[in-house]
């Protein structure tokens, strides 16, 4: 199948790279750029595993087609931090034990980070409802609630020191 | 200048050792994305794999025509069973004895069964081709239900095995039908019965369901033809086992097979077994000298690989008429679908089902279980249980529940009337188990106590009477559950899977400078083995958690054991943590002994040293004897300080615990609210109560989407109906609940440090509260029983039965 040229910003880097028009942005992210921290758990849209940031918003990168992606500027979970300098919420998630095969956490973090930008002083309720497009089957979700609800404290602390 | 030695508690802390809520290790990498899962794998000019899937659930394959798919660019093989048979590779051994075909040989037996693996360069290439593979079949009469397959005119399944009377499991009695097992005293039981003051019985179907793990299951197989080596990455719970049956059945020495599980996103029971795709992979990788990845989909993961359950459970309960259980019956129906791939240890071909009695003091019971093939698919794994104690457990709760009923008395002081006492144990029941430890009646006490279950049981009536008056249209539901798991699978005497003894393994190195690797025969899933069982040791040998390394997964460095589920990494591989860490601390003894020039018998162990017996200033740090062990020339002790231990546990552990879950449910559209959600759990000794607590709010809401809406559904044809995430339930957060985790501590009386196990508990636990609460709203209107899954379709059902909606 023919191939076409796709320009994207990913994690700040602009991109340049090939793709049928049909491939999922998923697979254009994993498999040719290398980025595997969104990864693949149902591909039908549920699980939300695939969560990535575009455009500014939350979005389910196994329901984008590679075409449709081209000019967009991408979010991932690589793109939150640097490894010596973590962003509150991967600090609150491990603080709270709100991950534990790991699996949905990328997606989970990269939509919390969106949410907490959506409602950045939110409820547990709210919380709940913010993050119901992403699954988890290991943690009951509890720990993953008090993980942003507690992020959202800390930022929200350090907006108002700044202030 | 800080010269301020520690004290003694400081120094315990510093360890990070058992009952520290330590953070976890292996957050780091996952919290950044750089988790190493084995779709995240790339080798040079890797190759992908597809599979070909039966649309039908019982046909006849009369012709493959692969010319226009292999035709396709970028495809580079289609395999059939015709080219797997001059291997022997068209069928394989399954885990309970019976075999499973590779590829369809001649005819399919399920919706989704593998027909023809595709290889091509990249994963769409090979999707492509898969739709290009033209398969002719000849369709067949389908059985779903394992009552009409034992019926004298029902279609034979396994042709294969016609003629055949004998099976893995002893006779078979028909051609549907796998094996029989029974346990306990079929006369006497019979005999209490008849005499019994109250009887009551009830069919009690536990659904087919799926584990579902957010990953699903895949491989990279890599034949190097150079070196002769294969090396196969997965998602494997059980990688040594993986790599025994694959030398066994593929003719590759062991040595030259290394099999690694690199990160797992969640097992829960699918990732014990070996499917068609690692065996079609490492043909195909031996085949083209490529590497060949293998990823199923989320369609295929539901539909072939690892259902669970499905067992119809008929019970009769006998009592007292003031509620003492005499006697207990339980005949049940397994349907294990068209090939018998249970994971369950080979002498138990219904798993610990026998655990059946629960947690009372049942004087006699009966059992016998019936395998059935049927056109579903293969699997019976333990789905975050130990081997059908969520069957067990749900059947004996739900009965405690029926005879409460039938006796007019208040379910919770029935079980209380019943429980196994604490000087009971070790108990022997009925059905041959000998309960390790427990305290039931402690722990249910605090239950009640903590939910104000009196207060709840008056607010119910009070609700009951209000929607008799017209003022409300929402019932409450009580739902209660205690249970009794067996986990820790060990003993070899009597537990192996494939022959393979289930014992586990601990090897430790402690290096110069006193810090340590500890490499385990088990696997995390999710569990936190790196950091768990780092704090077992560090309590051990006085090594912070911090600076010990905690690996599994590769065979080639890893010793061998054989894996992660039925809650048998803490029982088994824990306890060899345990022993390998004192054979640790025996050396460093003698070691200490001889630098503070004192025998052996002069020093003791304190925290993180080995002291003089009364005059602990002197004393030496198990940093200094690690560095000493390597370099100091100490006679009669050879250099280094290394341990390992295999561990055989001499029984099971019987973890338990009790679940309270208040629901609302409103009768007219019979949807629920979780009101409240308590669990309370005895998991023995607690290494790191953070863990436990994500354990058990994880499992119990896996029981959450099996009780009220997860369900393996097929229709007469044999198709799946549920076989998306948009019709198979996973709760969300928003209807799953907040829990509240409780515990009482009674450790193992065998266990080298008294941890008896969790993360399966709350699936085990949480299932009947869920269902006992659904079951329970509706019992003041002459509710008795009803199957799960509650969604709310059926919840509305038992309303409009019951005649609420008038
Ligand atoms: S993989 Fe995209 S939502 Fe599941
Ligand atoms: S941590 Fe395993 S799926 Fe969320």
């Amino acid at each position: 199948m023919t191939k076409m040229h796709l320009k994207l910003t990913v994690n700040g880097t602009a991109v340049d790279c090939l793709a049928e028009p049909r491939e999922l942005l998923i697979h254009v992210l994993r498999e040719r750029l290398n980025i595997t921290g969104p990864h693949i758990g149902c591909e039908t849209t549920h699980c939300g595993v695939c969560t990535i940031d575009m455009n500014g918003k939350s979005v389910k990168s196994c329901t984008v087609l590679a075409a449709q992606a081209d000019g967009a500027t991408i979010t991932t979970i690589e793109g939150l931090s640097a490894p010596d300098d973590l962003h509150v919420l991967q600090t609150m998630f491990r603080e709270h034990h709100g991950l534990q095969c790991g699996f949905c956490t990328p997606g989970m973090i990269i939509r919390a980070w969106r949410f907490l930008q959506e409602n950045p002083d939110p409820t547990e309720e709210e919380v709940r409802f913010g993050m119901a497009g992403n699954l988890c089957r290991c943690t009951g979700y509890q720990n993953i609630v008090k993980a942003v609800l507690a992020a959202a404290a800390e930022m929200n602390s350090a907006k108002e020191a700044a202030q | 200048m800080n010269d301020h030695a520690p004290s003694r508690d400081e120094r315990i802390a510093g360890l990070k050792g058992l009952g520290t809520s330590r953070r976890r290790v292996e957050d780091a990498r996952f919290t950044q994305g750089k988790g190493n899962y084995v779709d995240d794998m790339k080798l040079p000019d890797m190759l992908f794999g597809d599979f070909v899937r039966s649309p039908y659930a019982h046909a006849r394959v009369t012709a493959i025509d692969a010319e226009a798919a292999k035709a396709l660019p970028g495809v580079v093989a289609v395999l059939t069973a015709d080219d797997l048979r001059p291997l022997g590779l068209h069928w394989m051994p399954t885990l309970a004895g019976d075999k499973q075909m590779v590829l369809a040989d001649g005819k399919v037996l399920f919706q989704g069964q593998e027909v023809a693996f595709v290889v091509a360069t990249d994963r769409y290439a090979a999707a492509d081709a898969v739709e290009l593979v033209e398969v002719t079949y000849e369709e067949l009469p389908v059985v779903t239900d394992p009552f009409k397959a034992l019926a004298p005119d029902a279609p034979v399944l396994r042709e294969d095995l016609q003629g055949q009377t004998e099976g893995a499991h002893g006779p078979r009695k028909h051609h549907n039908h796998i094996f029989t097992w029974e346990m306990g005293d079929e006369d006497g039981t019979e005999a209490a019965i008849a005499d019994a003051e109250v009887v009551a019985e009830e069919m009690i179907y536990y659904h087919r369901t799926h584990p579902c793990p957010l990953e699903t299951c895949g491989c990279v197989a890599s034949m190097d033809k150079v070196n002769g080596k294969l090396t196969l990455w997965g998602t494997f719970q059980a990688p040594h086992a993986v790599r025994t049956v694959a030398s066994l059945i593929s003719g590759i020495a062991e040595h030259n097979i290394r099999v690694v599980s690199p990160d797992i996103g969640g097992g829960f029971g699918n990732k014990v077994g070996v499917y068609p795709g690692y065996i079609c992979s490492i043909v195909a990788s031996i085949v083209t000298g490529k590497p060949v990845k293998w990823i199923e989909d989320r369609m295929e993961n539901l539909m072939s690989t690892a259902f669970a359950r499905d067992y119809w459970m008929k019970g009769k309960i006998a009592a007292t008429k003031d509620g003492k259980i005499t006697a207990l019956d339980c005949h049940v129906t397994a349907d294990h679908g068209g090939f018998d791939a249970c994971a369950d240890p080979t002498k138990f071909p219904a798993g610990f089902f026998n655990i059946c009695t629960g947690s009372y003091d049942i004087p006699i019971a009966h059992l016998s279980v019936d395998g059935v093939y049927t056109n579903k698919a293969p699997g019976g794994v333990a789905y975050r249980c130990s081997f059908r104690v969520t069957e067990a457990a749900y059947f004996i709760e739900r009965m405690i529940e029926v005879l409460a009923i039938k006796l007019g008395i208040d379910a919770a002081e029935l079980r209380a009337k019943n429980f196994i006492r604490k000087e009971q144990f070790p108990y022997h029941s009925a059905l041959g188990w000998e309960y390790d430890s427990g305290d039931y009646h402690t722990a249910w006490d605090k239950a009640l106590k903590a939910v104000g279950y009196d207060a709840l049981r008056r607010e119910q009536a009070e609700r009951v009477a209000a929607f008799k008056r017209g003022e409300t249209r929402k019932l409450l539901g009580i739902g209660l559950s205690f249970f009794t798991e067996i986990v820790g699978a060990g003993p070899v005497k009597n537990c192996d899977i494939l022959g393979l003894g289930m014992f586990d393994s601990c090897e430790i190195r402690i290096h110069p400078t006193g810090s340590a690797i500890a490499r385990l025969g088990t696997i995390s899933q999710g569990q936190g083995h790196a950091t768990t069982f780092a704090q077992i040791l560090a309590s051990e040998i006085g090594i912070p958690a911090d600076d010990i390394t905690v690996e599994e997964g590769d065979t080639d460095t890893a010793p061998y054991g054989l894996g992660t589920y039925g809650s048998r990494s803490t029982p088994v591989a824990g306890a060899a943590t345990a022993m390998a860490g004192r054979k640790i601390r025996a050396k460093a003894q003698m070691i200490a002994a001889y630098l503070l020039e004192v025998h052996d018998d002069d020093v003791e162990f304190d925290v993180d040293r080995f002291v003089i017996k009364g005059a602990p200033e002197r004393f030496k740090t198990m940093k200094e004897i690690a560095f000493a062990s390597y370099n100091q020339a100490i006679p009669g002790l050879e250099p280094g300080l290394e341990a390992v231990s295999y561990y055989d546990p001499p029984n099971m552990t019987y973890p338990f615990g009790a679940y309270i879950c208040v629901m609302e449910i409103d009768v007219d559209t019979g949807v629920w609210e979780i009101r409240q959600f308590y669990a309370l759990d005895d998991c023995g000794t607690r290494i790191n109560p953070m863990v436990i607590e994500g354990q058990v709010h994880g499992g119990a809401t896996e029981g959450l989407a099996i009780a009220m809406g997860q369900e393996l559904a097929y229709d007469e044809m044999g198709n799946v109906k549920t076989g998306t995430l948009m019709d198979f339930f996973l709760p969300t957060a928003v209807e799953t609940p907040h829990y509240t985790t409780d515990h009482t501590e009674t450790p193992s009386p065998h266990h080298p440090i008294g941890a008896k196990g969790v993360g399966e508990s709350p699936n085990v636990g949480s299932v009947p509260a869920y269902s006992n609460a659904v079951q329970d709203a509706f019992r003041a209107f002459g509710h008795i029983h009803a199957h799960m899954p509650h969604d709310h379709a059926r919840i509305w059902k038992i309303a409009d039965g019951l005649g609420l909606h008038a």
